[in-house]
């Protein structure tokens, strides 16, 4: 059923679609329309599910921990300072191996306060052991919801999965959204039945202190479960493409293959991304995108081969490793060299803060890269 | 007379808390924990963040407890309980007891935002704070739940503790829970009356326990019970309860004893001079006193 909604909006119903049981979470913008959208569902009796109105974000992590140990499929949202307060139970979820799925609003972190668009919060979460999703429309904050927790409760995969969606470009823009039948999404998502829980039948300590002779083994299973995932969201993609009509992978070519300049984005950027191709193609350059979907497991693989035959790779990112350069120009510079490949790349960090990346703020960027040096890190746009 | 008495024992035969276990000699939350399951029974999950009980119930792959038991971060216990209890009610599961299991940093301290979110919106659980008067798994330091006048690492001699332990009973009262307890280890039939009782009620249950630690207190193992004993005699924990706002005091002491001689069982008290233990006394004293009228007014 096709309907018009706000990003917010498409994430509580992505909730809903996958039949969540449960629910905790603490209000913060621009989250809060995620929120009040689902206390409306559950009080309608539209989601039969429990809904834990909890006094912080690290207690709404806590308590989907909780209740996703015992069997329970756990939805929550949060975004920039309340994902940060989440960091040390984010951990606690992916070494726990729970499959809970978070809806992230991507903003930016005080101080001073902002509550714009920015991937700080969620790249300063990388390293938690979220596979981590980046949006580009409404349509896919929707639809990754519930893949996410057919990638996530997958037996070999066990992790716990992050959708991000940009602050007020999506989590307050309307658009059309096509809604999913809960009996065909049942189909798609069978019901959530963990072969380990916590059940009084077969009581079981789970967490429990762990000596250097088992922790190491923890990770490495980690590690495979990573490599795994990477296999199953693409499988995932295109199984919800052969049932929905709308196809998903890791990464998303546009136009590269007689690609001169291949721009490599995420989020909203992504969508512009592909306009401002589309504009200087008509100038006559030959210039392509690379979306990056999933940031996490990070789809080298998938990116070496979409940029193998570039010869100028821009990289925009839309957030800051201080004192180094952009978090995804660092990790594409990595699968470049990991392929030998050894290409001129610009690091362009654009559109902190939530300031604008229009297809103008695009075109600069490729000026940019034109007209520099290679193998180095610009930041567009700052005034003096 | 050949009258066959018949032994009627109020506390349950059976063990839940198995041997092999990792606490210290003499530990107070070990015995805490042994009553309450015998009390509780195995149709229960219990969550455990970072305290002694963390290391006690024994290593992966081990779990001496043989229940559910879910091991989490230091300030979470009443958030992962809550998590659970609402989790199974929405799977329609209406039985199961849920338990969070922490000390007294983990409650007093760091988990006290989680513990009142959850004592606000009334959880359907049971919090239970084995209370040892400090950081005991890291190394005895102090916690807002240390008395005046104790030693600890962090409260060197020459700097006692200065300050009264955190009236967190008070505070839970406060939140209008229907139900919390104090309860002493030296009180086995008394606590496992009062876990029966919380487990039947619905909401917020909470229950203080009074646990002592030979090895952050200084005193010595074989001494555990009658310390545990001597505190509720002393007044310095009385024993109560309080139902829907209605305090009732368990044990009143026919004749308070005073408190020189607990004091003297333990090293943490040792270096404390005869002005210290007078104010002591006259704290402790004054403190019974408000809450015998606690009792008479809103009994």
């Amino acid at each position: 059923m096709k309907t018009v909604m706000n990003g917010d909006f498409a994430a509580s119903y992505g909730a809903m679609t996958s039949d969540v049981k449960f629910v905790a979470a603490y209000p913060i913008t621009p989250q809060t329309l995620i929120v009040e959208k689902l206390s409306e569902l559950v009080a309608d009796g539209e989601l039969d599910a429990s809904f834990v109105k909890v006094e912080s974000e690290h207690s709404a992590m806590a308590a989907c921990i909780g209740a996703q140990a015992a069997g329970i499929r756990t939805f929550t949202a949060t975004s920039s300072q309340g994902l940060l307060l989440m960091c040390e139970v984010l951990h606690w979820a992916a070494r726990a191996r729970l499959p809970i799925v978070l809806a992230n609003v991507n903003r930016a972190v005080a101080p001073g306060w902002s509550i714009w668009a920015d991937a700080q919060d969620s790249i300063s979460q990388r390293d938690t052991g979220w596979m981590q999703v980046y949006a580009e429309n409404n349509q896919d904050v929707y639809d990754s919801i519930l893949m996410a927790y057919k990638i996530a409760e997958d037996n070999d995969v066990l992790l716990p999965m992050m959708v991000n969606l940009d602050a007020f470009f999506l989590s307050h823009t309307s658009e059309v959204v096509d809604l999913i039948d809960n009996d065909k999404a049942k189909e798609f998502l069978p019901a959530y039945d963990p072969e380990y829980k916590l059940d009084p039948k077969n009581p079981r300590a789970f967490g429990a202190l762990t000596s250097p002779e088992h922790y190491f083994e923890f990770t490495y299973k980690m590690f495979e479960a990573m490599e795994v995932a990477k296999k199953k969201i693409t499988q995932v993609g295109k199984e919800f493409g052969d049932i929905f009509g709308r196809y998903y992978d890791m990464t998303e070519s546009y136009k590269i293959d007689d690609a001169e300049t291949v721009l490599v984005t995420f989020g909203t950027i992504a969508g512009t991304a592909k306009e401002s191709v589309d504009r200087l193609r008509k100038e006559g350059k030959k210039v392509g995108n690379l979306k990056i979907r999933v940031f996490r497991p990070f789809p080298a693989e998938q990116i070496i081969d979409a940029l193998k035959n570039a010869k100028r790779v821009v990289v925009i990112d839309r957030d800051y490793s201080y004192g180094n350069e952009g978090a995804f120009y660092t990790e594409i510079k990595g699968a470049l060299y990991d392929a030998n490949l050894r290409i001129d790349t610009y690091g362009m960090i654009a559109g902190l803060g939530g300031r604008d990346v229009s297809t103008t703020v695009i075109k600069e960027i490729v000026e940019k890269a034109e007209t520099s040096e290679p193998n180095k890190t610009y930041f567009i746009g700052v005034k003096k | 007379m050949n009258e066959k008495k018949e032994l009627r024992l109020s506390i349950p035969k059976e063990e839940v808390l198995q041997p092999g276990h990792l606490a210290c000699q003499g530990c107070g939350a070990s015995l805490a924990m042994r009553y309450a399951l015998k009390a509780l029974g195995r149709d229960i999950i219990v969550d455990i963040p970072a305290c002694c009980w963390a290391v006690i119930d024994g290593p992966f792959p081990y779990s001496a407890t043989n229940i559910p038991i879910y091991h989490t971060a230091f300030e979470t216990a009443a958030a992962v309980a809550s998590g659970v209890t609402n989790g199974l009610k929405a799977i329609g599961n209406d039985h199961t007891t849920v338990m969070a299991w922490a000390g007294d940093g983990g409650t007093f301290d760091i988990g006290i935002q989680a513990l009142s979110g959850a004592a606000e919106r009334n959880d359907d659980i049971i919090y239970t704070v084995y209370d040892n008067e400090a950081y005991m798994n890291t190394g005895i330091q102090r916690s807002s739940a240390t008395p005046h006048g104790a030693w600890t690492t962090t409260t060197p001699v020459k700097h006692y503790r200065k300050g009264w332990k955190k009236d967190l009973d008070s505070i839970m009262v406060a939140h209008g829970i229907p139900y919390l307890a104090t309860a002493s280890i030296a009180y086995p039939e008394d606590m496992i009356k009062k876990y029966l009782k919380a487990q039947k009620i619905k909401g917020t249950k909470f229950i203080h326990v009074y646990a002592p630690c030979p090895t952050g207190w200084k005193s010595d193992p074989a001494m555990t019970i009658h310390l545990a004993k001597m505190v509720v005699e002393t007044n310095i924990f009385p024993l109560y309860e309080v139902e829907n706002g209605k305090y009732k005091i368990n044990i009143k002491p026919k004749n308070r004893k005073p408190l020189d001689e607990y004091l003297a069982m333990q090293g943490r008290f040792k270096h404390l001079p005869q002005e210290e233990i007078e104010y002591l006394q006259r704290t402790f004293d004054e403190k019974w006193e408000i809450l015998l009228k606690k009792e008479e007014h809103f009994g």
